[in-house]
């Protein structure tokens, strides 16, 4: 299935600098797998060495977090748009 | 789904009325049925506390001044710097150096003389914090750091108040509702902090001077919804913006039955030490680039002067260049692993960056990759501003 994932601004650094990237996948893992295969800078960023999603970054398919879902293995229809959050605070400074 | 506060502002004793100043004051508000006295009585008997009072507190606190909000609490510590005047719109150029309490003070009374302010120069702590919220009705997160973050978060829950949270990076910004009753709080979304380092500071990333701004505003209509009781709220949505694309997006936000704070079994029932849940030991730069061999500006002056044959590497972006530079050699660090062959080992290289932090990584990754003669500039072209060449301009 085609999806989107959009990037967030503090890791398109390490995603070649672009805000989404186009992927096939049949679940958000795949997609996430095909994602760090291409860009794997952003690997270390969104995975822990154990292998598991950082916890202050979340997943959603369409505005679903995938936590509620079937978490990575989430299936994905074609056109469904991934996004990944992190936590971001800046406010003041 | 329309929400209201559970506990919503009560009528006093002396029932408040609004004097014939007021009304005029507030008459686009009074003609619209959706606030009408009404509503403007509830904003007058409203108490807000804002925490912090800089990029998002500023537009924040105007519209919450001007709005009515009877009583006002601003928590901040910090004094008005100049480079703050790019966003922070409370203040002016005179307010340079003076305590941002005091300027903001001003500013909102001269806008309302009718609302009270109450200030806090404090920094918010585990030990004050439960105090400082305990008399207020709603409390709007204007901080810019994960371990306030989580504090304002869980004093919230703890005492039943909602958080209208706001954050901003570079041109993305969200905002949402979190601790409303039911509703969930900013740890079912983030249940641990990113680890320090990771996500940049708006002094590190930089910010569009207008994106806290939009943000602040949008807390402060939340706010006002939340106290009128009127409107769709941010409980239990994650509000998206992305200023360059100029678009808003939506993601569900819902509440984790097994949130330590918030879920049917709390795991923190009182504050907890948040520098430490976040990481954070001490204020001092992690201890990794203490380590790394350094060199002053003056140093570098005396060397240079000397005829020393030093190679400057610059590790900051193309744009910084711009502004100003040593006539270094332009490799920014994200690019250094892959153009490290460019950099010939055998010279004494001189890296440095804005402020010292940047080129000690870069000097920590040269030293791993073999390289022997290798120095920071300690404090980076801003310390070389000050110290030898004040001509270089500071940004």
């Amino acid at each position: 299935m085609a999806v989107k994932v959009m990037i967030p601004t503090p890791l398109r650094q390490f995603a070649g600098k672009q805000e989404s990237v186009n992927l096939e996948a049949g679940t958000v893992g795949d997609a996430l797998n095909a994602l760090t295969s291409q860009f794997s800078d952003l690997k270390k960023h969104l995975y822990s060495d154990d292998g598991r999603l950082r916890s202050f970054v979340n997943v959603y398919v369409n505005d679903e977090d995938i936590r509620y879902l079937q978490k990575e293995k989430t299936a994905v229809q074609q056109g469904d748009t991934i996004s990944i959050v992190p936590s971001i605070a800046g406010g003041s400074q | 789904m329309a929400t209201r506060l559970t506990q919503p502002v009560p009528a006093s004793a002396a029932e408040p009325a609004l004097s014939k100043q007021e009304v005029l004051r507030y008459s686009r508000h009074l003609i619209m049925p959706e606030v009408g006295m009404d509503g403007q009585l509830k904003l007058k008997r409203a108490k807000v506390l804002m925490i912090g009072s800089g990029g998002l507190g500023a537009p924040l606190g105007l519209y919450l001044a001007a709005a009515g909000v009877g009583r006002l609490g601003i928590v901040d510590f910090d004094t008005v710097d100049f480079t703050n005047l790019q966003r922070q719109v409370t203040f002016g150029t005179s307010d340079v150096g003076r305590k941002k309490l005091e300027a903001a003070s001003e500013r909102l009374s001269n806008l309302n003389p009718e609302i009270q302010i109450d200030t806090f120069e404090t920094r918010l702590t585990s030990d004050n914090a439960l105090d400082i919220l305990r008399d207020y009705d709603i409390v709007v997160d204007g901080t810019d750091n994960f371990p306030t973050r989580y504090l304002v978060n869980d004093a919230c829950v703890l005492l039943g108040k909602p958080n209208v949270y706001g954050s901003i990076f570079r041109f993305e910004g969200q905002a949402s509702i979190f601790g409303y009753p039911g509703g969930p709080c900013y740890r079912c979304l983030y249940p641990e902090p990113p680890p320090p380092g990771l996500v940049p500071s708006c002094a590190e990333g930089g910010v569009l001077g207008v994106l806290p701004g939009i943000i602040g505003c949008i807390q402060a209509m939340e706010t006002i919804k939340l106290i009128i009781g009127k409107g769709d709220s941010l409980v239990g949505r994650l509000l998206l913006f992305d200023a360059l694309g100029m678009r808003f997006r939506e993601l569900k936000l819902r509440k984790n039955p097994e949130c330590p704070v918030c879920g049917e079994h709390p795991a923190v029932t009182k504050l907890i030490d948040y520098a430490e849940f976040c990481g954070i030991r001490g204020e001092e730069a992690p201890a990794q680039t203490a380590s790394v061999p350094e060199i002053t500006p003056k140093q570098l002056k005396q060397r240079l002067d000397r005829g020393d044959d030093l190679y400057i590497l610059d590790v900051r972006e193309t744009h910084e260049y711009q502004i100003c530079n040593l006539n270094g050699q332009l490799i920014p660090l994200g690019e250094l692993p892959k153009r490290v062959s460019e950099l010939d080992s055998s010279r004494e290289i001189v890296a440095h960056c804005r402020s010292g932090k940047r080129s000690a990584e870069a000097v920590e990754f040269l030293t791993k990759a073999g390289f022997r003669k290798i120095w920071n500039l300690k404090g980076g072209i801003l310390a070389w501003s000050d110290d030898v060449d004040p001509s270089v301009p500071k940004y």
